[in-house]
């Protein structure tokens, strides 16, 4: 899967997008983490949860549930969404 | 924190951490000229700048960012290069019937005792306290605390906290102790160990509370910044929600010595700086913390106040400083004493201003204008 990166995490993965595999979020993102040592906890909190700015879309969909099975074959967005100054 | 036995008139560095990222202040012999290294971390969140006095070299910087989680970053050149800590404070799972926590941020970084070159100390927001003994790479809950029911009471909720969160802050190890161990939180009250943190005691005698509320509740006790003398590591001094303390171990009440303070300014305020080597000697930065506590300086007139006899009389140090209208403060760590013969002050303030006095706080100039909002300042001594 293609999973588009957020400029705050580029620093992590050296660029925009990357490929990850997993048939859930969770498992998408410990691959991630496999990956790029570090950048699933600036995301998910210690006690599993989404961060209070971080959002997942597949296909314009939000994930709120990182136990969401992901298609195969789909992109997964990660966004910083929009908080104050 | 530990202050180094440098020679005298060795030239400070000044670690600048603010809401936007970090800036490092190199002085010249004379501490005239100040050399500008930043910024770093631009646009991340540094709650606390670190420079290890065990070896002179190695930096620790407290980070988030607005969207991303909490992190620490390391770096052994004084910052050319830096490397994020592999394992960052993070609470464990629930526990004695507890609510599971999040760190929201770092706030305070320590090193330890001298005897214990790798080990350091955080304290979180939520209230926490975290070890390292690996030089800060990776970091564990520490001590019976985090997850304590007592505690969990004293901390109080996100509500009871400071307007950005509670906090865990003034991790002090004593210099002849390496397991007598004090911290601090707002709120929540100030703490001892002396097992090396096995448990921890409250240390609250003498200290006030709120009109109304019962000083015997350590949850309502909310000092600001806690600090041990450098010269005399038997006496402490404390910045409170309600006052200014000195408490002299092994003695176990604090006494306010802010009475004395002008009855037009108050001993209300956040910083505590004591002077490295007299013990008689501290600064505090008063703020107006009146009816909805606006925390600037009082009547826009920012000053520093000294007191040469541990905290009996007061002098008003404003010369150099805004004389009206700079509705500025200054937060808890971001005031600081280099340790040299002549002592240099420094202080950052909520406008993004950085000043410093080259002798002991008698005239005020101003280092550097226009940064982000300043969270703390430590002068230290790079090797």
């Amino acid at each position: 899967m293609r999973v588009l990166i957020p400029s705050a995490l580029q620093s992590y993965t050296g660029r925009q997008w990357v490929d990850a595999a997993g048939t859930t979020l969770a498992a998408t993102l410990d691959d991630l983490e496999r990956q790029f040592p570090g950048i699933r906890f600036r995301m998910i909190d210690e006690q599993g949860r989404i961060r209070r700015h971080i959002r997942f879309f597949i296909a314009g969909e939000a994930i709120h549930d990182l136990a969401a099975p992901l298609p195969a074959d789909g992109e997964l967005c990660i966004v910083q969404a929009l908080s104050g100054g | 924190m530990n202050t180094p036995q440098v020679p005298a008139d060795h030239p400070p560095t000044l670690l600048v951490a603010t809401r936007k990222g970090a800036w490092m202040f190199h002085a010249d012999a004379d501490r005239r000229y100040w050399r500008v290294d930043g910024p770093h971390f631009l646009g991340h969140i540094i709650n606390h700048l670190v420079l290890d006095p065990r070896d002179g070299r190695t930096l620790l910087a407290a980070a988030k960012t607005g969207h991303l989680g909490p992190t620490i970053f390391r770096s052994t050149d004084l910052g050319q290069t830096w490397q994020e800590a592999e394992m960052p404070p993070a609470f464990g799972p629930a526990k004695n019937g507890l609510d599971a926590r999040s760190v929201d941020h770092t706030f305070w970084l320590a090193p330890a005792h001298a005897s214990e070159p790798d080990v350091w100390y955080a304290g979180t927001s939520p209230q926490g306290l975290f070890r390292s003994a690996d030089g800060g790479r990776n970091w564990a809950p520490f001590s019976c605390i985090n997850d304590d029911p007592q505690y969990r009471q004293w901390f109080g909720t996100v509500q009871d906290g400071t307007p950005d969160g509670p906090k865990l802050h003034s991790i002090i190890v004593d210099p002849h102790d390496p397991k007598h161990l004090y911290f601090a939180m707002s709120g929540g009250g100030v703490h001892e160990s002396h097992d090396g943190g096995d448990s921890f005691t409250p240390l609250v005698e003498g200290m006030e509370v709120v009109a109304g509320f019962d000083a015997t509740n350590v949850a309502f006790h909310d000092p600001h910044c806690v600090r041990l003398c450098p010269g005399n590591p038997d006496r402490l001094y404390q910045q409170n929600h309600c006052g200014i303390y000195r408490l002299d171990r092994p003695g176990r009440r604090w006494q306010r010595i802010g009475r004395n303070m002008p009855a037009e300014v108050g001993d209300i305020g956040f910083p505590m700086v004591v002077h490295p080597r007299d013990d008689r000697t501290l600064w505090v930065f008063p703020m107006d913390g009146s009816d909805v506590w606006p925390r600037v300086s009082p009547g826009g007139r920012p000053a520093a106040y000294i007191s040469r006899d541990g905290g009996e009389s007061w002098q008003r140090q404003d010369a150099g400083l805004p004389q009206q209208q700079a509705w500025w403060t200054v937060k808890r760590q971001a005031m600081a004493a280099d340790a040299n013969r002549e002592v240099g002050l420094y202080l950052g303030t909520s406008s993004g201003e950085l000043w410093h006095s080259r002798v002991e706080g008698s005239h005020w100039q101003c280092l550097a204008r226009h940064l982000p909002e300043i969270y703390a300042v430590e002068a230290v001594y790079p090797c």
